[in-house]
Parts: C-alpha cells; structure tokens; sequence
C-alpha cells in the first residue's frame, strides 16, 4: 500500500482556490448566453482576488508539503500576488479587449486562470518535475491562448509556432532534469543542494550538462537571447491581452522557477553558471534592444523590449546574493505593471477590424487622446528607465546589485542598453506627440474595463517609483524566504 | 520654505491641468501668475537668506529609501542661492514671452514649463546624490517635449539627439553614482548617497579618475564643453523661443553647477589632475564658439555658438579653483542666463514678426523698430562685457582668478572676448544698421507692451548686476571660500597620502616607484607661482614635496 503523505490543505488554498475558479469558469461558460461574457471575467477576478488574499493570509507560514514537493514561504507567496495582479489586470483588459475581436469562446477565461494555476505551482515547486508540470500547466493554456482567434491567420502561425518550439524547448528542460537527477539521485532541490558537495568527478560532468540544459530550458521561457527567435512572431500574432500575459506573468514564472533553482539550489555549485548567465544577460539586452530599434509593428516593438528587460532581470541572477535576489523580484513587479499599461494602450487605440498596431498608426494620438497619451508616456518612460517611476528604481537596484557584487562591466554594459532603449521608446512618444496623424481613438470611459486597467497600472508605476521602499523590503524578504 | 518654494510650480500644474484647454488666455495668464509664486518664494529665501553662513541653508531632510540611504534632502547655499533666483527669475519671463509665440497646444506648453521648473530647482537644491540624479533626468523630459512639439522643421531629430547625449552622460554617471556609494559601504559599512558624508569619503585615486570620468562626460555634455556641444546648436535652433531661453539660462547650468557641485569636490584627486584639461578645453570652447558664431547666417545659431564661447569662461574660472575664479564662474553663470536668454528672446521677437532668422533678410531695423534695437543693443553689449553691464563683472573676475593658475588659457580666453566683441558688434551691424532694402522690414511693429515687459526686468538686472555686484558676490563669497579651502585641502592631503605611500613602496621596491612622485611634481609647477593669490595650501604644500622628491 503506498503510503499517502500529509497534506497541507490551508497553506495550499491559494491554488486550490485558483483551480476551482478556473474550473467554474469552465463550466459557467455553459450558461452564459450571447456574445457578452464578461460575467466570466468577474468569476475570474473575484477567484484571483481571493487567491490573493489567502496568500496574504499565509504570508507568515513557511510550509513544505505534498511530500516536500511545493513550499509555501514568502518567495512562492511572493509570486503568487505577482501572478494574480498580472492575470487579474490581463482579464480586465481583456473585457474590452474581447469586444474588439472574433473570439467568442468562453474558455478564454478559463484559459488564462489555468495558465495563472501553473505559474503558481512552478514559482511554489521545489521539486524538478513539479517545476516541469506547472511549466506545461501553464504553456498548455498558453499555446491555446495564443491561437484562440481562430479567423486569424497571425494568430494560428503564432500558436503552431509557439507550441512547437515550446515543446522543443520544455524536451531539453526535461533533459535537463533527467542528467540532474542521474548526478544526483534526486530531483528534490533540497536534496539536489544537499549532494552537491559530495559529487564525483563524473557526476560533476553530468551535472554540469544538465544544468546547461535547464539554462536552455528556462532561457526558452524568459525569451533570451539565443532562444528568443519564437517570441516576436508570438507576440505579434496572438491576441493582445494574451500577448500581455506572456510578456508579463509567463517570464516571471519562468524567472521564478529559474532564481529558485540557480540562485538557491545551485547558488554554491563550483561550474560557473553565472559567467553563461553573463553572457545571456548582455546578448539579451543588447540584441533585444537593438532589434526592437527597426521594429515597425508595436506588439513586435514591445517582444523585443520585453526580451530586452529579461537581459536586465539577468544581471540581478548573475550579481546574485540578497540584493540581486531582492532587486530581481521587485524588478518583475515593476516590471508586470509597465508592461500590462502599455500594452492596455495598444488595446486601447485598436478599433473592431482595424487593430492600429503600427507605429506609424499612433501619429498624433496623444493630442487627440490626452489621457492615452499621458498613460503611454509614463509607461515608455518608465520601461526606458527615467525617474522617478518604477523601470527607473527597478533598474536601480538591479544595476547596484551588480556594482556591489563586483560586476560594474555588466552595469555599465546594462546602463548603455537603456540609452538605446530610449530611441524606441522616445520613437512612440515622437509619433503621439509629434506628428501628425488621423487615427480615430475610441474615448477611453467607453471602455471601463480597459481603463480600470490603465488607471492601475499608471498608478502603480508612479507610486511605486516614488515610494519604493516598502515593496522592495517585501521583496527582500521574500528572497530571503529561499535560504 | 524650501520644498515649498521647488513643487510651487506643481500647483501650477494642477491648476492649469482642470482648466479647459480652448481658453487659451485664460490658460497663459494662469501660468503667468503660478509661474510667479515660486520666484515670490525665492525672494523671501534671499531675504533670509545669512550671508555669513558658508553651510546649506533651509536644509530639509527626510528619509526616503532607507535601506539604500537615500534621503529627501535638499539645501541652499551662496553657490546655488542664485542660480534658484535666476531660475524662478526666468520662468515667469519665458511664460509671458510665451503668450506671443506658442498659439498652439497652450495648455500643454504651460504645464510642460512649470514641470521643467520644479526639475531644475529641485536639482539645484538637492544635496542628496540620488535625488539630484532624479531631478537630473526629470528635467530631460519636458524640454524633450518642448522642443519635439513646439520647435521648428528639424525638431524631432534635435529633440532625440539632446535626450540621447545626455543620457549617456548621465547614465554613466548614474553608475559612478552606485559605485561611490558602495564604495562609501565598503569603508564605513553603510551605504549612504548623501553628500555630506560623500564629500569626506577618500576614494583610491585610480577609482576616481574613473569615477570623475564618468561624472565630467555627464556634465560637459550638458554644459556643453568643447568638443561635446554639437547637441546644442541644433536644439537652441529647433526649440522654440521659451525651450531655448530656459535651455540656455537654465539647462546649461546644470552642467557647470555639476562640476563645481558634484564632480570637483566629490574626487578632488581626480580633479586636480583634470583640471588643467578642463582649463585647455575650455580655453579651446571660447575661442571655437567664437569663430564659428561669427561665420553664422542664422541668427539663433549665432546665439547658441555664443553659449559655447561663454560657457568656456565659466569653465575657465571653475578650474581656477581659486576664491575669485570660481566667483567669477557663478557670476558668469547667471550672466550667462540673463544676457543670452534676452538674446533668445529678441531673435524670438523677430522671428515672430519675419518669420526667417537669417541675418542678410534685415538691415536697417534701426528704423523701424526703435524700441526694439536700443534694447537689443543693451543685451548684446552686456554679452560682449562691456564695462558697467553684467558681463565685464563675470569675466573679469574669470580672468583675474584665472591668469595666475593657466596664463596660457587665460590669454587665449581673453582673444576669445575680443572675438565676441566682433561677432556680437557685426551681427548687430548687419542687423540694425545700413539701408533699410528689404520691403518686408519696413513695416515691421516695434515691440508691444507685452514684450518690453518681457525685456524690462531683464534690462533692468543687467545694469544692476553690471553696476553694483557687491550683494551678490557678498552672499557668494563664505560658500565659495570654504568650498576652495575644502577642495585644497582635500587636494593637498591626498597628495601627500599619495606620495607617503609613494614613497614607502619606492623604498620597498627601489627604484620602481620613481615613476610615480616624478609624474605628479610636474603637473603643479605652473600653479607654485600662484603663492599669494589664493592657493595658499596646496601650492605651499606641493613645494615642500616636490622638494622632498627631487625627480
């Protein structure tokens, strides 16, 4: 009889809550009659804010469970109000954002709660093949999100495409998985970090060749140069709001998983992963921002700054310690709620049929749409990084992590990064402002939803660049939670 | 008193933000009056302001990431208090001046502006680090949009060319930042960015030559030094007249404000050894700025090659590092703003009515607009430094301060004012007198009483500055001198730190170490001479080692 291991229940009530929205979302779907589904998006949001408050609740346990195979402490807890703030402010934008377009099916919804569900389990996992299944957990739900437009042509290629590197690319985690656990004997983390000292020469190999690979597998997911080919295509053709979604709650899940296993797990190991991580740090930047410079096509525009600022995220993995770690998290936040803003923008200047999703569409928007305007032009100053909003503070801690730990080479590499990002950035400013231009913007009050969005995140990305303090301490403290 | 006086222009903003924007009247008197509660502010700062008080005044502090050791804290002394004058002074000027020229999106123009105000005073009073990097950049961008919206053909390319030159400066600079504080947490434990504390830190010279590097190239881009200043004369000529008043009474201050600030106090080791470059550039900046004004067609670029000229002056005079050069280079500073922002303004005026600048579309305005060129010839003559206006005051104590430390610079600076005489005097020639050919230009109006009220109070400084400097240079002078004696001394003890250290490993190693001590005599020999003029302690101090280290 094989012995079942204790559960326990409360500390897992954040996903088990996520879960049992996801499936009523699913099943509700029936009743909902007609076009208008918004209903589903409220399931959702009222799911997401429980989930979140029970993590608050639970802010103070630190609980292995499910045969130590999910920690609840205050890093998956961390994450856990992370993921629920990017999925909740996505529903919300995608109640406008639904209106605009073809899809008609309600499993939308569910969709994104369920991909929610698995970035949940892989930021709480502490065990490689739970890692492993809240990856696909969540890309599963992924790849249907990004087809979910059926009409679309853009949106089919982005799906296939998607879907096929993302196996490719989950078969090498795998594998990683598999060499680590042949050097190790385990796929625990705590007992993976337990043997390390104690590995022989070959073991040392095999360890080594699987830690490159887990590097393959969760560059994939964080759209890191060299494997960041997918996400362009990816972001162009799917949907908008789950566009936003990848950007946002699927790189910080992956990240999650990535600084548990590297920062925690590896941290002491003697092969010299952060010298890899280096070089992925500085290519990532710096071919994410150069290519986002020749970009015509906003969504594309923003995959490549998006895999730009996954190159900054690197540089807090690679200075490591408590202040890398610390300048990490509060640098995904930050970084959920610029990214989320401005693609609510792009959402908010497409019209039914007619997307306006090239720069050149934006010309002179921002006089004819003041508060679009002064939302997009807080939102591209920050992902540039001026203060004082929050891309500036988080880029802060991130470049003095660096500097503390001794790697002025990459904050000066990283700071030169952001000076290119500025002319893509000022690009979109220069066309809302200072051009000329006819495209039609929708009032914004038209759209509730979409504007409750906005109004969240331009809040978020000016209070928490003014007042950092707090949330960065939480951060830390949530890092800290790893040890 | 001192906050209050930084966000006033914020109130502006929230006022002007709840007004409609179609009362486009309403909308610049509105700006005009917020724009003069902070300079009413200011005036009370003055008043209280103890002139026998060398330390920051009206200081504040508050914490503000605390686990960074970054505070909310800000400060006025004799080497910021006027700039803040001349800052809050302009503002209003460069509003009401706006009322003729931005017919356009007036609302966003004002807002823009009043943010631009709080930036600039805010770094200007900052005596934090990483608050003074926040204004820093928060100034970037309202003058990027000023210029990108309302400027003339090219205004998207200048506008993008001054927001990227000066970020890479600055982002260097925010590195070297970091790097100094952790620096500061590595000797004494905790990171700090104030600059107090900063001040007292020593930093191995090797890491400050980098540090100050980083610092210098931030804010000689800003100044613009030669030969970092080709941002500049295409953002004077795209922005429109209020962006090119504020960018050069105001913007380019920043930067020789940062040398004397941050860069020079903060790594005086570094310092002294670049100062002499500094002096070399700045001598090179006046006498280019000059020859290349005077071959310019358009007028507004004539006046933004002037900048580079007077810019060099103020530079000259900081590197002098002594009581009356670096007087002179704050002097100059606010003439600077004063006299080539009336230049601004009067090329803007005519711009208005003409709708060219090119200097060979005028001739003969003498007649037509009287008003017009008597003031013109006052603002022009108080660039060139005629005696009794402004000018003369700034670069003659530039010069004084100067000639002991560089005579070579100085002569060359002082060609440099002979060749600003011929191209202020020649353009105004060209401009005012000879025959009146030009159709167009006879029907031109004289200035309406708007724009002498816009002219008057600056007139009306220049005399007071020119004729009667005393209040000023008094309530400069304590903060000056213990900023000289400070940045000496701190000079003076490092450099025989060096050499004791020098000197030990010399004896450890033999002759290996000859290198070094041989290396630093040589740079100083041109300053020994200055003895009695104001480098007491270093001049005195490097003879004894120099002696003590026969090469």
């Amino acid at each position: 009889m094989i012995a079942f291991p204790d559960i326990a229940w409360t500390a897992l009530l954040p996903a088990l809550i996520l879960t049992a929205t996801a499936i009523l979302a699913l099943v509700a779907d029936l009743w909902m009659e007609g076009p208008d589904r918004e209903g589903l998006g409220w399931i959702g949001l009222v799911g997401l804010a429980a989930t979140a408050i029970t993590a608050l609740a639970l802010w103070n346990t630190r609980v292995s469970t499910l045969a130590d195979t999910i920690a609840v402490d205050r890093y998956g807890l961390f994450f856990t109000l992370l993921f629920c703030v990017a999925s909740g402010l996505t529903l919300l934008m995608s109640m406008s954002y639904l209106e605009l377009t073809e899809i008609k099916t309600g499993d939308y919804y569910a969709l994104v709660l369920f991909s929610t569900l698995g970035m949940v389990l892989m930021a709480s996992a502490t065990d490689l093949i739970v890692i492993f299944l809240g990856l696909e957990v969540m890309s599963v739900a992924a790849y249907a999100l990004a087809g979910i437009a059926r009409g679309e042509t853009r949106s089919n290629e982005a799906a296939l495409k998607y879907f096929l590197l993302g196996a490719f690319a989950t078969g090498f985690l795998l594998f990683g998985v598999a060499l680590v656990y042949g050097a190790t004997g385990s796929t625990a983390l705590p007992v993976i970090a337990q043997r390390l000292a104690q590995l022989g020469a070959e073991q040392r190999v095999l360890l080594t060749a699987g830690i490159a690979l887990l590097i393959v597998g969760f560059g994939f997911k964080i759209a890191a140069v060299p494997f960041h080919v997918w996400a362009p295509d990816v972001y162009e053709g799917s949907p908008t709001a789950v566009t936003a979604l990848m950007a946002v709650g699927i790189k910080a899940a992956a990240f999650a998983a990535f600084a548990r296993v590297f920062m925690h797990t590896f941290e002491l190991f003697a092969v010299d992963w952060r010298s890899v991580l280096w070089v992925l740090s500085v290519l990532t930047m710096t071919v994410g921002n150069v290519t986002a410079l020749l970009q015509r096509n906003i969504k594309r525009m923003l995959a490549y700054s998006s895999i730009a600022h996954a190159g900054y995220v690197l540089v807090g993995m690679v200075a490591g310690g408590e202040a890398g770690g610390s300048a990490l998290l509060f640098y995904l936040i930050g970084y959920a709620f610029m990214t989320l803003g401005a693609f609510a923008v792009v959402i908010a200047l497409g019209r039914r049929g007619q997307p306006n999703e090239l720069l050149d569409d934006y010309a002179g928007v921002g006089f004819r749409s003041p508060f679009l305007g002064v939302a997009m032009i807080i939102f591209m100053l920050s992902l540039a990084g001026f203060p004082p909003l929050v891309g500036f503070m988080g880029k802060f801690y991130l470049f003095s992590a660096a500097v503390q730990s001794g790697y002025v080479g990459l904050a000066i590499i990283g700071v030169l990064n952001s000076l290119v990002s500025v002319y893509y950035y000022a690009g979109v400013l220069v066309r809302m402002y200072m051009v000329e231009g006819t495209t039609e913007v929708a009032a914004p009050s038209s759209r509730p939803y979409l504007f409750a969005t906005l109004l969240l995140t331009v809040t978020a990305t000016v209070a928490l660049g003014l007042f950092p303090s707090s949330l960065f301490e939480v951060a830390r403290q949530s890092f800290l939670a790893l040890g | 008193m001192l906050s209050f006086t930084v966000f006033a222009p914020l109130l502006g903003v929230l006022f002007l933000m709840l007004m409609p924007k179609e009362q486009a009247s309403a909308l610049r008197r509105g700006a005009f009056v917020f724009s003069l509660l902070p300079f009413a502010l200011s005036l009370v700062l003055l008043a209280r302001f103890d002139a026998g008080n060398p330390g920051m005044q009206f200081a504040e502090r508050a914490p503000w990431i605390p686990a960074f050791g970054i505070s909310y804290s800000i400060g006025v002394d004799g080497m910021s208090l006027f700039l803040v004058l001349l800052t809050t002074f302009l503002m209003p000027i460069v509003i009401l001046a706006g009322w003729g020229d931005i017919h356009a999106r007036v609302k966003e123009y004002m807002v823009l502006m009043l943010l631009l105000e709080t930036a600039m005073l805010g770094a200007f009073v900052a005596t934090d680090l990483f608050l003074f990097y926040v204004f820093w950049e928060a100034m970037l961008v309202p003058m990027y949009f000023i210029i990108g919206v309302w400027g003339g053909e090219r205004r998207i390319y200048a506008a993008l060319k001054m927001v990227l030159y000066t970020m890479a400066g600055s982002l260097l600079m925010l590195v070297a930042i970091l790097a100094l504080a952790w620096t500061h947490s590595q000797q004494h434990g905790q990171l700090t960015f104030d600059l107090q504390r900063l001040y007292e830190l020593s930093v191995p010279l090797h890491i400050q030559r980098w540090l100050f590097a980083a610092f210098a190239l931030a804010f000689a881009i800003k100044v613009p030094m030669f030969p970092l200043h080709t941002w500049l004369p295409d953002a004077h000529t795209e922005a429109p007249t209020g962006g090119s008043v504020i960018l050069a009474g105001v913007l380019l201050k920043m930067g020789t404000y940062g040398f004397l600030r941050y860069a020079i106090p903060l790594f005086p080791l570094a310092a002294h050894e670049a100062l002499p470059i500094i002096a070399a550039l700045a001598a090179a900046g006046i006498v280019y700025g000059a020859l290349v004004s005077m071959v310019q067609p358009d007028l507004k670029r004539l006046v933004a090659y002037s900048s580079v000229s007077h810019l060099g002056f103020v530079m000259l005079g900081m590197a002098a590092l002594n009581t009356q050069g670096v007087q002179g280079s704050i002097y100059q500073m606010l003439n600077h703003g004063l006299s080539t922002g009336a230049l601004f303004l009067a090329v803007g005026m005519i711009y208005d009515r003409r709708h060219t600048r090119l200097i060979k579309e005028f001739g003969g305005l003498w007649a037509p607009l009287p008003v017009y060129a008597a003031i013109f010839m006052v603002v022009m003559l108080s660039s060139a430094g005629l005696p009794g206006l402004n000018g003369f005051v700034g670069e003659f104590l530039i010069l004084l301060g100067a000639f002991g430390v560089y005579p070579t610079a100085t002569v060359v600076a002082v060609s440099g004012i002979v060749l600003g005489a011929v191209y202020l005097l020649w353009m105004y020639q060209r401009v005012m007198f000879g025959p009146l050919e030009n159709a167009a230009n006879r029907v031109l109006p004289d200035l309406s009483r708007r724009e002498i009220a816009v002219f008057a109070p600056i007139v009306v400084m220049l005399f007071v500055m020119g004729m009667y400097p005393q209040p000023f240079l008094s309530r400069m002078e304590p903060s000056v001198q213990a900023y000289v004696s400070r940045v000496q001394q701190r000079m003076a003890a490092g450099e025989k730190h060096l050499q004791l250290s020098a000197r030990a490993s010399e004896s450890r190693a033999g002759r290996a170490g000859q290198a070094g001590p041989d290396a630093q005599c040589a740079p100083r020999q041109s300053r020994q001479s200055l003895g009695t003029s104001g480098r007491p302690c270093t001049s005195q101090l490097s003879t004894v080692d120099c002696r003590l280290h026969p090469s």
